[in-house]
């Protein structure tokens, strides 16, 4: 391996971590949005999504950076789609064998995994220009806050919009009992955006309040 | 007829690609901060919408026919080409309309609403009219969608906002907004 391009663990650690808060792909980055609210009407629906989403962008991840030095820089674009392409169909023709009541959910929505812009980007941005270690840990990060952030949007539109948890799956529970009158408006399309919009201001809000909080503590100590 | 009219009425307003599938989000929230750049990216994608449509027809016709486990690919691939192609002969023929358009031409090979109609042609089985109706009809949704939220947006520049909201947030409520408006014409047809 050649020198510039060796790192440590820390590195790698780094690269994790950043993708499930502080650069967290739907949140702050904005990337991908059009999953992340088209198939979080139920958790269930969300939970196969980032499954499908983690494993197209982690194997598209690999295969980029192991060829990173004969991918010519003129074509690199296409390839990358030709790739991601390759993962996409295989993660569709493996869902309609074994959750074939998810898939005519949201079947559509896999196979657009394709453009979904945070794949390409992590591409372009970064797993091309990175070794193996360094590619993956940054594969599984993003793949995780994408998950974190579609899995929050899906509980709370599933809980409000129908007042259970893991609606179709062995493991449904009602969250408010049999007297809840359902918010059918959050698993309607309309739901999605204001959700979004909802989690966004509730998490500039806290933001603010921190920020307010600590900032006369550091006027004190410099004081 | 009645069929044509369904169609169009279906992709244009009742289930609308931005705002019933949320398909093409990213200029939606991008590109929406003024009425002009917003109108001519939706005639964009009416452009390609129609190019696409063509396309996924050829290719399913006479292509595709023994191998439909390769679609996706091949839709991608000719996709990005023809975009591509589209540019370079808008920049040769018709300068004033290249600069028009600007960056937007390229990059309308990652909004998923480009895939999502050549797909849902497919699955619905189109034929060749239908599916450039379907196209218009979504196009011109798009182009609905899109002028409307940078309407909304260019009028709220003016507004005083809580800081809390402001910025994406705020985007977000105004085409909540938007969306259940649409919802209103779910009634517009009844079967039978």
């Amino acid at each position: 391996m050649k020198k510039d391009e060796s790192y440590d663990l820390s590195d790698a650690q780094r690269e994790l971590i950043k993708g499930f808060w502080k650069d967290n792909p739907v949140f702050i980055a904005a990337l991908g949005l059009c999953p992340a609210m088209a198939v979080t009407n139920s958790l269930r629906n969300a939970l196969v999504m980032t499954v499908a989403t983690a494993f197209v962008l982690c194997g598209a991840s690999a295969l980029v950076s192991l060829s990173r030095k004969w991918i010519p820089k003129q074509v690199r674009i296409s390839i990358f789609i030709i790739i991601i392409a390759t993962f996409v169909t295989t993660v569709d023709y493996v869902l309609q064998a074994i959750a074939y009541d998810a898939h005519k959910d949201i079947g559509a929505f896999i196979a657009l995994i394709v453009v979904n812009c945070l794949i390409l980007g992590r591409q372009e941005a970064f797993a091309s220009k990175r070794p193996f270690g360094l590619a993956m840990a940054d594969a599984v990060g993003m793949a995780g806050g994408f998950g974190i952030a579609l899995v929050m949007i899906g509980a709370v539109r599933e809980i409000l919009g129908n007042g259970t948890l893991l609606k179709d799956t062995p493991w449904m529970f009602s969250v408010f009992g049999p007297h809840f009158e359902p918010w059918a408006v959050m698993v309607l399309p309309p739901g999605g955006f204001l959700c979004l919009g909802a989690l966004l201001a509730w998490f500039a809000w806290m933001k603010e309040r921190f920020e307010r909080k600590k900032q006369p503590e550091t006027a004190a100590s410099a004081g | 007829m009645r069929d044509y009219i369904l169609i169009f009425a279906s992709a244009c307003v009742i289930n609308n690609f931005t705002l019933f599938y949320f398909l093409g989000l990213c200029p939606f929230f991008g590109v929406t901060g003024r009425l002009v750049t917003a109108f001519r990216l939706g005639l964009a994608n009416i452009f390609v919408m129609t190019i696409t449509s063509l396309a996924a027809w050829v290719l399913n016709n006479f292509v595709l026919t023994h191998t439909p486990y390769l679609r996706l690919i091949c839709f991608i691939v000719v996709i990005a080409s023809s975009v591509q192609f589209v540019e370079m002969f808008i920049k040769k023929f018709s300068q004033p309309l290249f600069r028009a358009l600007g960056i937007f031409l390229p990059l309308i090979t990652t909004n998923c609403a480009i895939l999502y109609l050549a797909l849902t042609q497919t699955n619905k089985g189109y034929n060749l009219f239908e599916g450039l109706i379907y196209a218009w009809g979504a196009g011109i949704g798009l182009t609905l969608a899109l002028v409307l939220m940078a309407g909304m947006r260019e009028e709220n520049e003016l507004a005083t906002i809580p800081n809390v909201v402001k910025g994406l947030s705020m985007s977000f409520f105004l085409a909540g907004i938007l969306s259940l408006t649409f919802m209103g014409f779910a009634g517009l047809f009844h079967e039978g």
